[in-house]
């Protein structure tokens, strides 16, 4: 099996790996780099668990080749916390019980990331239509919309 | 019964809402999935299924398969142990397919190879050898004498008197089940009106996000280690052993965090096969299934068919009441029969009922517990009938239901009464709802109202509980936290040792380290596991007295343990102790103190739950929308409310795709044609309104805190309230679910054919 050499930067930094030719992103990021938080729903692009932000656009990674990534910029779940604090989305998903089992959150988190990152103010309506890209099946969508609600107006009033 | 005498006001920590100790992990992409399980020499394995719905599996060559470089080993069903054992014979079919492929999907052979990319292409050179055979996916073409039968050793076990369904030949119905009250016959006989419905639902996958993981690890020693995605680590080890021929203490079960079940994660697929491949291979093996296996291979729950017959007065009194139910089991015998005919009319009283039910084996994947297993099915029919019924007495819905409705010390379906429920509590409530009572205005709209019914479950639960020297407590329990139960029993313990959320350390244990728990399934977990915590509770609590009356060289019946966990003497100042200032002592002064409790409590509290719900239909293309959706449930004592909330979103939210848009496409073949996300098409974001919920506590008098489960029931009422609000806004009555947009619109499209033809709506069509 034919194997590339590619250089990314991941979550601010230099990354330089060796990747299967036939592998998605999802997979190079999970079994060459060993960063499993983007996670596995359908491997066909229908459930944004494996959501990341490549070049400043949200994608599914499974549906992204990992040649592709080459000179690429890529932000996952790993690199959404500071070092000493969490990301507001972060906090406002744990203090709004946004999430049952948790496998859903990360590609969560990153779209609703990339959603406040294009529109800081979103509508209800707005954020259940960026969201329907991402399947919940634990929590009836809810209390997630109600965390990115929040976690707007905390990044909005602390800015 | 209650011996830390609290009532509901001194609550401390049970109704606060914090964070759930599993929570940063799980927003940081750090907590550890099955199919996260990384190891060295790790291989990795994938299943080849059979494309064909029912064939006779002739030859498999899996030479070339092995030829293949990085290829380690490929078995199939010959690399299994043999059993003597019909029931266990059967589980190893399900497993992996000996002679003959039951469904479209069944496992035929697994691959072992040192890259996943490698293991694909080896399944493509495993040749398998085919007679295909004709299929029966439909549960009531199943039930026919001439139907494919899928087990010729198969024969109608009887679980009814009075009936005369022959035994001796070859069938798919595996079970005939009856259960009768009164004189059913004789009270049709004298009701004023009568009204018989029949029903059809679909298959329903449980539809968890992450897809089933095993990673396995057979030992030179013999020792079997399994990390896999489970919702019953105890009762998956157990039926490993059984299918590998070992025993219990040959295995250890790793649960790793779960990524949804919905009773979908208690049945084994992978762990046999991975745990082979490992034997062979003498390497760990992962194994993780596509989405496509995901649908195509796991259980869904039983596409059924059931007809409701109901006999009531004038004044609303339901004398009368008879169901029959048909539930497709699957490739094997086992769907959820004996519940969907318990729960059929659980809400209700009647004093003359009769219910038949059929377990049937079908060409589709085995069926397997979803979410009030049954339930959603019988009562949905039983739900529809009775709106039905309300509208034919030109009674309010509720008013008829609160009329019928059952009560404490009245007979349950098996007989024994009920303890204190909520069932005309939450009756009560809907009926006095500010949206059941609001006007609905618009074109197109209607309104939709239905209760539902679960028995929830006690079972076996274990844990063990540790005082560390700075005074917190390590809690170790043996279920695994599916939403949020990490931090429901912690806070049960600490409501029982007077300390704070915080105090406490929960951890899901692996399978030799508590005690046998039962699965994370039934409601059970927060009822059963914190019924545990209470027990630790009390016993540490005692404990820390009797360390305390050690080191005073005092009785311990003079020493109190208070509700601000100070353990002192009352007749003397200075012998007071903190409960840290003690715990640090412990070292010195005989050891830690810990607990190890195991239980099995028979006492669960049956839960109810009534929703209203309002929707408006596009008449062009038979799209439904929600408007408005409230549902109210009697959750005994809500520990934390916003992760009893969560559960009944989580229900509704199931519901409505039950009601709406999800189902099983089969084609004549009895090929599934829809195994993705896409096509079997689940609520989204955008799908669904915000769930008003509201909270009815009738506390468990058979739990010390007043817990009865909650998670199960809110996923019965949301098809037929769905249904009679397609009836408000439309006129039409549909009996089978989804009523999808195709479904509305060619009922739609037939009814103004037929009112342009003059022949009135699709009223009356049975
Ligand atoms: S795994 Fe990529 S969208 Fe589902
Ligand atoms: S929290 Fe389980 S799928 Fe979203």
């Amino acid at each position: 099996m034919a194997k590339i050499v590619l250089n990314t930067i991941i979550n601010g930094e230099n990354r330089e790996f060796l990747a299967d030719e036939r592998d998605s992103l999802l997979e190079a990021l999970r079994e060459r780099l060993g960063l499993m938080g983007a996670k596995e729903g359908c491997n066909n692009g229908n459930c944004g668990a494996c959501a990341v932000i490549m070049d400043g656009r949200l994608v599914n990674s499974c549906c992204v080749m990992a040649a592709e990534i080459e000179g690429a910029e890529l932000n996952t779940i790993e690199g959404l916390a500071d070092a000493d604090s969490l990301h507001p989305l972060q906090e406002a998903f744990l203090e709004n019980a946004a999430l049952q089992c948790g496998i859903c959150t990360p590609g969560f988190l990153m779209a609703s990331k990339a959603l406040l990152d294009e529109n800081p103010d979103p509508s209800e309506e707005e954020i259940r239509w960026w969201l329907a890209g991402n399947l919940c099946r634990c929590t009836g969508y809810d209390k997630i919309i109600r965390a990115v609600q929040d976690s707007a107006q905390r990044i909005n009033s602390s800015s | 019964m209650v011996a830390t005498e609290k009532n509901r006001d001194t609550y401390k920590v049970i109704g606060t809402r914090p964070v759930r100790p599993d929570g940063t992990d799980k927003v940081t992409g750090r907590a550890a999935y099955a199919a996260d399980t990384q190891m060295t020499n790790l291989l990795h394995a994938q299943v080849l299924r059979s494309p064909h719905a029912h064939a006779i599996i002739k030859s498999i060559d899996a030479s070339k398969a092995l030829a293949l470089p990085g290829v380690k080993a490929v078995i199939t069903a010959a690399d299994l142990p043999d059993t003597d054992s019909d029931s266990t014979q059967k589980l190893l079919d399900n497993v992996i397919a000996s002679n003959k492929a039951l469904y479209h999907g069944h496992a035929v052979a697994a691959v072992a190879a040192i890259d996943v990319h490698i293991a694909e292409d080896a399944l493509d050179l495993i040749q398998v050898e085919y007679e295909i055979l004709t299929p029966v996916t439909d549960v009531r073409e199943a039930m026919l004498s001439d139907a494919p039968i899928l087990h010729p050793d198969l024969r109608t076990s009887l679980q009814a008197t009075n009936v005369d369904t022959a035994t001796d030949i070859e069938t798919n119905i595996a079970l005939h089940l009856r259960q009768e009250r009164g004189d059913v016959e004789g009270a049709f006989e004298n009701s004023d009106v009568i009204i018989e419905r029949e029903f059809e639902t679909s298959w329903f996958h449980q539809g968890y996000i992450e897809p089933h993981s095993a990673t396995a690890f057979w030992s030179h020693d013999g020792q079997i280690t399994i990390w896999n995605s489970s919702q019953g680590p105890f009762v998956q080890r157990d039926s490993i052993a059984r299918l590998l021929n070992l025993t219990a203490q040959d295995i250890t079960v790793i649960p790793q965090e779960i990524g949804g079940g919905f009773g979908g994660k208690i049945s084994v697929y992978l762990e046999p096969i991975a745990a082979v491949l490992s034997k062979v291979t003498a390497q760990p093996v992962r194994l993780t299934m596509t989405r496509e296996a995901v649908f195509q291979a796991t259980g869904p729950t039983s596409a059924t068919y059931n007809r409701i017959k109901l006999g009531a007065m004038h004044d609303g009194t339901i004398v009368a009441a008879q169901a029959y139910l048909a539930f497709a089991a699957g490739a094997f015998p086992g769907s959820p029969i004996n519940p969907g005919v318990s729960c059929a009319f659980g809400p209700y009283y009647f004093e003359n009922q009769l219910i038949d039910g059929f377990d049937v084996v079908t060409n589709s994947p085995k069926s397997a517990a979803y979410r009030a297993p049954g339930a959603p099915a019988s009562e949905y029919a039983v739900e529809s009938t009775i709106n039905e019924l309300a509208e034919r007495l030109e009674m309010d819905p509720m008013e008829l239901r609160i009329k019928n409705a059952t009560s404490e010390g009245k007979p349950n379906s098996a007989g024994a009464p009920f303890p204190r429920i909520g069932a005309k509590e939450v009756m009560d409530a809907v009926k006095n709802h500010p949206h059941y009572n609001s006007e609905l205005q618009g074109d197109d709209v209607g309104r939709g109202v239905a209760l539902g019914f679960w028995h929830n479950a006690g079972l076996e639960s274990g844990s063990s509980a540790t005082i560390n020297s700075d005074g917190s407590v390590s809690l170790s329990v043996g279920s695994v936290d599916i939403g949020g139960t990490r931090a429901s029993l912690a806070m049960q313990l600490a409501e029982t040792l007077a300390l704070t959320y915080e105090q406490i350390k929960p951890h899901v244990a692996d399978t030799d380290s508590v005690p046998f728990t039962h699965v994370t399934g039934g409601s059970r977990t927060t009822f059963a596991g914190g019924w545990v915590a209470y027990e630790l509770g009390i016993e540490l609590r005692e404990k820390m007295r009797q360390r305390a009356a050690d080191i005073w060289d005092v009785d311990i019946e003079e020493v109190e343990y208070t509700d601000d966990a100070i353990v002192k003497v009352n007749s003397d100042e200075e012998k007071t102790f903190t409960f840290s200032d003690l715990a640090k002592k412990m070292a010195t002064t005989g050891g830690q103190i810990s607990a190890t409790v195991s239980i099995n409590k028979t006492s669960q509290g049956p839960a109810y739950a009534g929703h209203i719900v309002d929707i408006e239909v596009d008449k062009d293309t038979g799209k439904v929308t929600i408007l408005r959706y409230t549902a109210i449930q009697d959750v005994g004592t809500a520990i934390h409310p916003s992760y009893v909330e969560g559960q009944i979103h989580g229900g509704v939210a199931q519901g409505l795709g039950m009601a709406l848009t999800e189902e099983y496409y089969y084609d004549d073949d009895g090929h599934l044609v829809n195994s993705s996300f896409l096509d079997y098409r689940m609520p989204t974001a955008l799908d669904l309104p915000m769930i008003d919920t509201e909270l009815v506590e009738v506390p468990n008098p058979g739990h010390p805190y007043g817990v009865r489960g909650v998670g199960e029931v809110p996923i019965v009422p949301p098809m037929p309230a769905i249904q009679q609000a397609i009836t408000d806004a439309t006129g039409l009555h549909i009996y089978q679910m989804p009523v999808s947009p195709r479904v509305l619109l060619e009922e739609l499209l037939e009814s103004k054919n037929l009112s342009s033809n003059g022949h009135g709506t699709g009223e009356g069509r049975l």
